[in-house]
């Protein structure tokens, strides 16, 4: 057994079959984590294979390994700063030309290399007869087919690898690929500049950096110029290489230099590649025909998501009771272990009622995941993409970015998940940050209530009008965000579509499972944390008088007192229904008073100055901040404050009674609804922005930029309607 | 000289010249959009943009916008 673990890096096109391969080699014995600093996902696998432990590093799918993209970046960075051991490039045997375009660059940056010829039997099927053999010499560089799919090759793969990592194969040697005499003569100068100090060729191929140097490329002329003078030296000779080949060709270098580069592959490929036979029925191309059609594509598309939403929600519904009913047993379970206390008021109402309600979504989103995965993997999500790239361009995203915002509606933790399927970083931030506008799931009870409560029979068209006015918001800040914070740097629309493929049930599992994973453990770490805060602020201080405590609040509050006490009185005590999570709060009107006397309750005292403009009293201020919770509890909150008892739902008679005697007017509900669709959904979501976007101050900016919104427009509407005479 | 976004459904062409910005121009070309490649138009979105295209054996998809940018020289359709 070698001591040291062998690093294979895996590089490849999109499409090309490199996560099946990844999958294949590893299978459960990997870890998904995060590029340092970046949103781009990072996978690493271990694999035994003949008693060598290798260790396998999935680098993004990427056509190219220029500093284009923040994929490529990442990728060469850990090519080039951590020099893997050997490199496979997953190549698609069925689309050698543009696939190779990859492989040329990693032969320049003169990496140990291996070429893996995938979905072998694709490229047979279509009649193209590789000749392998050939490929390997005219590259300096091994050639192994593999089938992904059906898990073909990979032990020869294996084999190769450790061949090459020992030296032992007998192909590998540095071939240059020839740009013609006036680039060859251009790049010589700039070698010729970086010999003088010998240590750079130790650390860097010297032509791979004389070519990255003629195509301007900026990452790799800042590190040259760290380099000191020596560095500047050469980055005044790659300049003045690039005056004299831009004269001589009449365009940029980088442009010839992806000329010349087409150019070798194209040669090597009239060798290599025979095709026999007229390409016959393409079936992919025949399914699209419906799946992309100019009538059908639309209708088709809202069936499948449709298909989704269903199975998300409806069949997620059940599991997502049973997980219900468990948390409420062991809520119970607890309450009876323990004596009644402190100790058993935050493992109960604080830690197991707070995680559990979160725990309760890891069905849909395993579902949702597992068909966002039968999209990808299919290639059904390229087409989703490709119909409605129109509509999305509006606002300045990519196609793609229209699922994310779509499961929105359904739970924005998933869909903001979900914006892993985006390939740039801008296009994943900008949807991240539109993503809470769309009106959740956990949104509707507080809709309900409200609408319910103050507008009667007209209650749909309000709810609609609060949807309408998310989608509205999510457009106009879309595009506000796409013109000011995100300018400039909108990628162009080369999007692949691959042909369909029959997906892997490992694969789809794994993806899966992944995401799960990622969930369960970021997601209950922060919830534990801010259901525990939550809890104490609002079972803090804690008065055995609970009249004391009012006393206390008294000076600040007495108009509102007074109306509690009007309230209380008005309607008759509700039946306390004593469930496990609230054996000790069975008296709504201590409830009320004991969380008024709170921090939580003071803490409404306290910002409700803010709210004043927005209709809100202190009771509606309290309920908006446990609303940062999850925006059930908004539900819950109004009902321990309005002295209906904490068991209330949307739904309860008693707590729309007393909230039609508070005082609140219609349009006050309607500001209130818009503040509820518009401030950050739930503290799931901030652990899963914090977590997307790998930064505090994106999850910064998205909690204040939400808030903010809310009250303006909230304000608006409040004061707006007030002028309008409608309140 | 043509533009590609000028094109039908089922029409083909060479490339003759990119226009656009250098980060454009180098992604087309790094996807396969070199000048003499051949493009075979697939088909429009439902709603117009982007445009399916065939080139180097793969399809992929551009914007209108995008399409606009590459020249083209217009090859006869194939008598079938």
């Amino acid at each position: 057994m070698k001591k040291e673990a062998i690093t294979i890096a895996l590089t490849g096109n999109p499409n090309s079959g490199k996560t099946t391969i990844f999958n294949n080699l590893t299978g459960t014995r990997q870890h998904v984590g995060n590029w340092p600093g970046v949103t781009v996902e990072k996978k690493v696998g271990t694999v035994i294979h003949n008693g060598h432990r290798l260790r396998v590093v999935d680098l993004p799918g990427t056509y190219s390994l220029t500093a284009y993209s923040i994929e490529e970046i990442v990728a060469r960075r850990f090519l080039v700063d951590s020099k893997p051991d050997v490199v496979v490039d997953i190549v698609d045997a069925s689309n050698l030309e543009r696939n190779l375009y990859l492989a040329t660059q990693l032969i320049e940056m003169g990496v140990k290399l291996i070429l893996a010829l995938n979905m072998a039997d694709v490229a047979q099927a279509r009649g193209h007869q590789i000749d392998a053999d050939r490929l390997a010499t005219l590259l300096g560089v091994p050639v192994v087919f593999t089938i992904g799919t059906k898990n073909q090759g990979m032990k020869e793969l294996l084999d190769k690898v450790l061949e090459v990592v020992e030296d032992r194969d007998t192909v590998s040697r540095h071939i240059h690929i020839s740009y013609g005499h006036e680039l060859e003569k251009e790049i010589k100068k700039i070698q010729d500049v970086i010999w003088r100090d010998t240590s750079i060729g130790e650390r860097f191929s010297t032509r791979w950096l004389a070519v990255k140097l003629l195509e301007n490329d900026a990452a790799v002329q800042e590190r040259v110029k760290s380099l000191g003078e020596i560095g500047k030296e050469i980055v005044a000779q790659a300049e003045a290489s690039r005056a004299r080949l831009g004269e001589f060709y009449k365009d940029d270098a980088e442009m010839v230099l992806i000329d010349q580069r087409y150019g070798f592959i194209g040669g090597a490929l009239k060798e290599v590649l025979k095709v026999s036979g007229q390409t016959k029925f393409d079936l992919s191309r025949q399914v699209d025909l419906v799946l992309t059609n100019r009538i059908l594509g639309f209708p088709v598309f809202i069936f499948f998501i449709w298909a989704m939403f269903q199975a998300t929600f409806t069949l997620g519904a059940y599991p997502m009771e049973w997980i219900d009913a468990g948390v409420s047993l062991l809520g119970a379970f607890v309450t009876g272990l323990l004596p009644t206390g402190l100790l058993q008021d935050l493992l109960v109402n604080g830690i197991i009622a707070g995680v559990g309600s979160v725990i309760i979504f890891l069905p849909n989103i395993l579902i949702l995941f597992f068909c966002i995965a039968l999209f990808e993997d299919t290639g059904y999500l390229a087409r989703a993409a490709f119909i409605m790239d129109r509509v999305m361009h509006v606002i300045g995203l990519h196609g793609k970015a229209f699922i994310p915002l779509l499961m929105g509606f359904g739970c924005n933790v998933p869909a903001i998940m979900a914006t892993r399927t985006l390939e740039s970083e801008r296009d994943r931030l900008l949807s991240i940050l539109i993503n809470p506008l769309i009106s959740c799931s956990a949104r509707l009870p507080v809709y309900i209530l409200l609408a319910g409560t103050f507008f009667g029979a007209s209650a749909g068209n309000v709810i609609f009008s609060i949807y309408a006015l998310g989608i509205a918001l999510a457009i106009s800040m879309g595009k506000l965000f796409s013109v000011t914070l995100f300018r400039g740097d909108i990628a162009p629309f080369v999007m692949e579509l691959p042909p369909y493929r029959a997906p892997t049930l490992k694969s789809l599992l794994i993806h899966m499972w992944d995401r799960s994973q990622i969930f369960l453990r970021k997601m209950s770490g922060v919830i534990l944390v801010g259901s525990i805060l939550v809890w104490v602020l609002g079972s803090f201080p804690r008065s055995p008088d609970l009249h004391r405590g009012q006393a206390v609040e008294r000076g600040v509050t007495s108009a509102a007192q007074e109306r509690v006490l009007t309230v209380t009185e008005s309607q008759q005590p509700v039946s306390p229904a004593v469930t496990e999570n609230n054996l000790k709060n069975s008296d709504p009107d201590n409830e009320m008073a004991r969380l008024e006397s709170s921090f939580l309750g003071q803490l409404g005292h306290l910002i409700q100055p803010i709210f004043a403009p927005l209709g809100f009293d202190w009771r509606t201020s309290v309920a908006v901040l446990t609303g940062f919770v999850a925006k059930e509890i908004v539900v819950s909150t109004l009902g321990v404050l309005y002295a209906a008892g904490a068991d209330v739902n949307e739904e309860s008679e008693a707590l729309r009674r007393s909230l039609r005697t508070s005082g609140i007017t219609p349009l006050g509900a309607y500001a209130l609804m818009a503040f509820v669709l518009i401030y950050i959904p739930c503290l799931a979501t901030v652990a899963v922005i914090r977590r997307e976007t790998n930064s505090w101050k994106w999850t910064g900016f998205s909690i204040s930029y939400s808030v903010v919104l809310a009250w303006v427009v909230s304000f608006l509407i409040y004061q707006g309607g007030k002028v309008l005479g409608l309140g | 000289m043509i533009p590609l976004s000028e094109f039908r459904e089922g029409e083909r062409g060479i490339i003759t010249k990119l226009n656009g910005s250098g980060t454009f121009r180098k992604r087309l070309q790094e996807m396969g959009f070199i000048r003499g490649s051949e493009v075979f138009v697939e088909k429009y979105a439902p709603l117009r943009d982007p445009i399916e295209l065939v080139i180097k054996g793969y399809h992929v998809s551009l914007r209108v916008e995008e399409a606009a940018q590459i020249m083209m020289e217009k090859l006869e359709q194939e008598q079938k």
